[in-house]
């Protein structure tokens, strides 16, 4: 189950998405997410979807990367369409028991279901596409204007990094760990909420330990690699815009006022 | 009375294109005592193999019987067959986690709703066994030397009884002292006990002075099944395996190759030295002959 | 050619203490150490666990430093504050778990990381990726995520990390301590390249002793202290002694040890398959 989780995992290949600078495509998807929330019709949600279709298309990454991601949320998925499903008030459509479903609340859901996929499928897009050393490039320099606040913006990235590097080392451990407790006849899935609270110490005290040893063991060899934070550092990688860059940003503005723009047209048939 | 692995596969990321066959088709049988060690380099599949005779893992086709019994039957006890089945994963000693060396060794018990007595007579027996003195009861493991955690943490699983005993690469990270120390102590445990052992090890040098059979894993398969003697004797294919025979198999071949009349199958130092001495002796009495 | 890095008396203390923090004691990890390394040589330090010879390597890249006693590197003494950059620049070093070492999420990045520290020109990074990556065999794998290779390959990518900040001495702490045979003969070969083809002096730190063998010169530690100095072929001849610090003699040193007790006239200090096999049968022939 952990391993589907797809944020943080670069899908490797050579497209323009991937080319691209990574303050574009952060600044991409904000714009992107943002817009959602603006639609009142369902014109606007099918420009968003035939925007992103494209930009898959772009990209390369197979599509079932972006559905691999979708299953993390399927339960939070779930729960929102019954809700908006039975609660929504309006003129009922089905009635069984007490229970109503109307169709202002079937709108809602389906509104729902929609901002919540693309949401999801837009920004794993976006680390499918760009490794997520740039991704933290791109945050440090984007935000570096928040330096001036004394921010910690470099330490912060450097810290991500650090984090996303270590994500799947960790979950290989637990994995370990718990195999390793169930062999002495742990039992990890059965009992009340106090119980299974209870049977995770063994797991969790060796990971932590475990976590522990390895902070220690990386800041040693950080250290020994000439780390002292972000001053006098260079970079490998630095960001500069290109030509194909400013043509993104061209593009999501155009895209953020055309779909705003019909998406808040009043459609009667198409209206949420 | 044994363990019976009849056509086992497991296949990783099955409906996937990156489906990976971790284990292809194994068949095999281990009786009751024996001593087993189980070769292999990283990825082929030995220690995914051992995770099944527990339950750990579920092949994806074929079937293990222990004790005459599928495993896989509805309704079959897990969790007994894991507290019959002991295995020690490696680097063992990352997975202490309780206050006190002795309260850390009666997890084991503790599962398998043991009564306090008893739960505490075994892990008292069991830390004898790996020979911790009693003093250490009472301190954190994590307080412990390296090798002191290690035998430790193989108490924690002897604290279960098991009848099989599973070590997945229990030297792994220590030095030539405490390698030496924990063998010893694995080579006692059967001696003194009835228990089945199977030892995971890359180190054929590890193994070949203590196990009764070797099993030799190559891409999930079994590419060798014999005493020592007899896979050592195919130490050309193991060396492409990537896999190294003990130093003396490569010594004992090459002064054969050169004409010495040596026992190419001498795989412990003694019986080298003893065959080299009397190879020797023979060529010498030869010589001495033709001369006259 | 010089000392490359010289200690004199060196002594490194820890202070044991209890729950509360009080100090109950002191351990002397290690214990008056005086050592040269000529520049371009290829040393091996060998040791049990807790011998010292970590603690002695740490103090190497001036991660630690000497309670007494003096360590210079390059000549830099490494107790001064402003030479701590220079030391760790001139004196790399790679640790024993392969997993805690690697910063990057991509193999290449994880090679810069050390020059972008140092503040390299871009332009000048990414020649020193690639002529590392390509000395220690891994530049097929730039693109790759360090968590799919194996434990050697790990290896090979932290040393090309320490090489690419172009020192003049790599310390390998343990560095196949976690490895299996094939990953251990994959880490000695690159260590060895980078002697003899790249001309760093190289501190090998481990308890194998198979791989010492090639070792311009050996140090063995117990208790803090050297026990015993000489090229590998003097320290192989001393079995007993071996034994006696409780090192793993190599299955071939032994058995000429053992056909040497038993009255067989063999040389001293045997230390390949080569050599005792030929050893032999010049024997048979007398």
């Amino acid at each position: 189950m952990l391993r589907d989780i797809t944020l943080g995992q670069y899908y490797q290949a050579q497209s323009p998405i991937h080319r691209l600078d990574p303050r574009v495509k952060l600044a991409g998807t904000l714009i992107y997410v943002i817009t959602l929330f603006f639609y009142k019709n369902f014109a606007g949600y099918a420009l968003a979807i035939l925007f992103l279709a494209l930009v898959i298309r772009l990209s390369k990454v197979p599509f079932k990367f972006m559905v691999r991601g979708m299953k993390s949320i399927l339960f939070l998925l779930m729960i929102t369409v019954l809700f908006s499903l039975f609660t929504t008030p309006g003129t009922p459509v089905v009635t069984f028991w007490k229970l109503k479903i109307t169709a202002e609340g079937t709108k809602v859901a389906v509104s729902m279901v929609l901002r919540l996929t693309l949401l999801v499928i837009g920004s794993s897009l976006m680390t499918l596409t760009t490794t997520p050393n740039n991704l933290t490039d791109g945050m440090e320099k984007g935000l570096g204007f928040s330096k001036v606040f004394k921010v910690p913006v470099h330490d912060i990235a450097m810290m991500m990094s650090i984090a996303l590097r270590f994500i799947p080392i960790l979950l290989e451990e637990t994995d370990k760990i718990m195999k390793a407790q169930m062999a002495r006849g742990a039992d990890f899935e059965s009992g009340n909420l106090i119980q299974r609270a209870k049977a995770m110490v063994p797991l969790l005290v060796p990971l932590f330990i475990s976590a522990f040893r390895r902070a220690n063991d990386l800041a040693m060899a950080m250290e020994a690699r000439c780390y002292r934070g972000g001053e006098g550092r260079t970079k490998m990688n630095p960001l500069k815009y290109k030509g194909r860059d400013y043509l993104g940003y061209l593009i999501l503005l155009l895209f953020m006022v055309i779909s705003i723009w019909v998406g808040r047209l009043e459609l009667p048939m198409l209206t949420i | 009375m044994s363990i019976q692995i009849e056509h086992l596969t497991h296949t990783y990321g099955e409906d996937t294109t990156l489906a990976v066959k971790a284990l292809d088709d194994i068949t095999l049988t281990i009786p009751d005592g024996q001593f087993l060690g189980i070769i292999g380099h990283t990825g082929s599949g030995k220690s995914t193999l051992v995770q099944h005779l527990n339950g750990l893992l579920k092949g994806t086709s074929g079937r293990i019987l222990f004790d005459g019994k599928d495993i896989y039957e509805k309704g079959y006890d897990l969790k007994e067959l894991r507290s019959q089945v002991g295995l020690v994963f490696q680097y063992p000693e990352h997975q202490l986690f309780e206050i006190d060396v002795f309260t850390d060794v009666c997890f084991g018990p503790k599962n398998l709703g043991l009564p306090k007595e008893e739960i505490e007579k075994r892990a008292t027996m069991a830390l004898q066994s790996v020979g911790i003195p009693e003093e250490l009861y009472k301190q954190s493991p994590f307080d412990l030397s390296g090798g002191q955690k290690r035998r430790v943490a193989i108490a924690g699983v002897l604290a279960m009884s098991p009848k099989v005993l599973i070590l997945d690469e229990p030297t792994a990270g220590l030095d030539p002292r405490g390698r030496d120390e924990i063998l010893g102590l694995i080579k006692d445990l059967q001696r003194s006990s009835h228990m089945t052992i199977l030892l995971v090890s890359h180190s054929m040098e590890d193994v070949a002075e203590y196990v009764d059979r070797i099993l030799v894993m190559n891409h999930g398969r079994v590419a060798f099944d014999g005493a020592p003697k007899e896979v050592f004797s195919h130490y050309k294919e193991l060396e492409e395996m990537g896999l190294a025979c003990p130093q003396v198999t490569y010594v004992m071949h090459d002064l054969a190759a050169a004409g010495l009349p040596v026992d190419v199958n001498a795989t412990t130092i003694a019986e080298a030295k003893d065959n080299i001495l009397q190879a020797l002796a023979m060529n010498a009495s030869r010589l001495s002959r033709d001369q006259h | 050619m010089g000392n490359i890095v010289r200690t004199d008396n060196l002594v490194h203390e820890y202070e044991r203490r209890d729950e509360e923090g009080n100090s109950i004691g002191v351990t002397t990890a290690v214990d008056h150490v005086s050592l040269d390394v000529k520049e371009g040589t290829f040393i091996a330090i060998l040791g049990h666990n807790g011998s010292g010879k970590s603690t002695l390597a740490k103090h190497i890249n001036a991660i630690l430093a000497p309670t007494d006693g003096t360590v210079w590197v390059d000549g830099l003494d490494t107790k001064q504050e402003e030479n701590l950059w220079e030391v760790r620049q001139r004196a790399g070093m790679v640790f024993q778990n392969p997993d805690n070492q690697i910063i990057g999420q991509v193999v290449e990045e994880d090679v810069g990381f050390g020059p972008e520290n140092m503040g390299v020109p871009t332009k000048e990074i990414w020649e020193r990726v690639e002529e590392s990556l390509k000395a220690v065999g891994m530049y097929e794998y730039r693109k790759h995520s360090p968590n799919k290779l194996s434990g050697g390959q790990k290896q090979r990518v932290s040393i090309a990390g320490v090489l690419a900040m172009h020192p003049k001495v790599i310390v390998l702490d343990e560095p196949t301590a976690m490895l299996d045979p094939g990953g251990r003969k994959e880490v000695i070969r690159a260590a060895r390249g980078l002697n003899q083809v790249e001309g760093v002096t190289v501190i090998l730190i481990t308890h194998y002793m198979e791989e010492i063998v090639h070792a311009d010169r050996v140090f063995v530690m117990d208790h803090g202290k050297v026990a015993m100095e000489g090229t590998p072929r003097e320290i192989f001849s001393q079995v007993e002694r071996l034994k006696e610090l409780r090192l793993a003699v190599p299955q071939v040193t032994l058995l000429a040890h053992e056909l040497k007790q038993a009255g067989i006239p063999l040389p001293d200090g045997i230390l390949t398959r080569k050599e005792l096999v030929e050893a032999i049968t010049a024997v048979s022939r007398e």
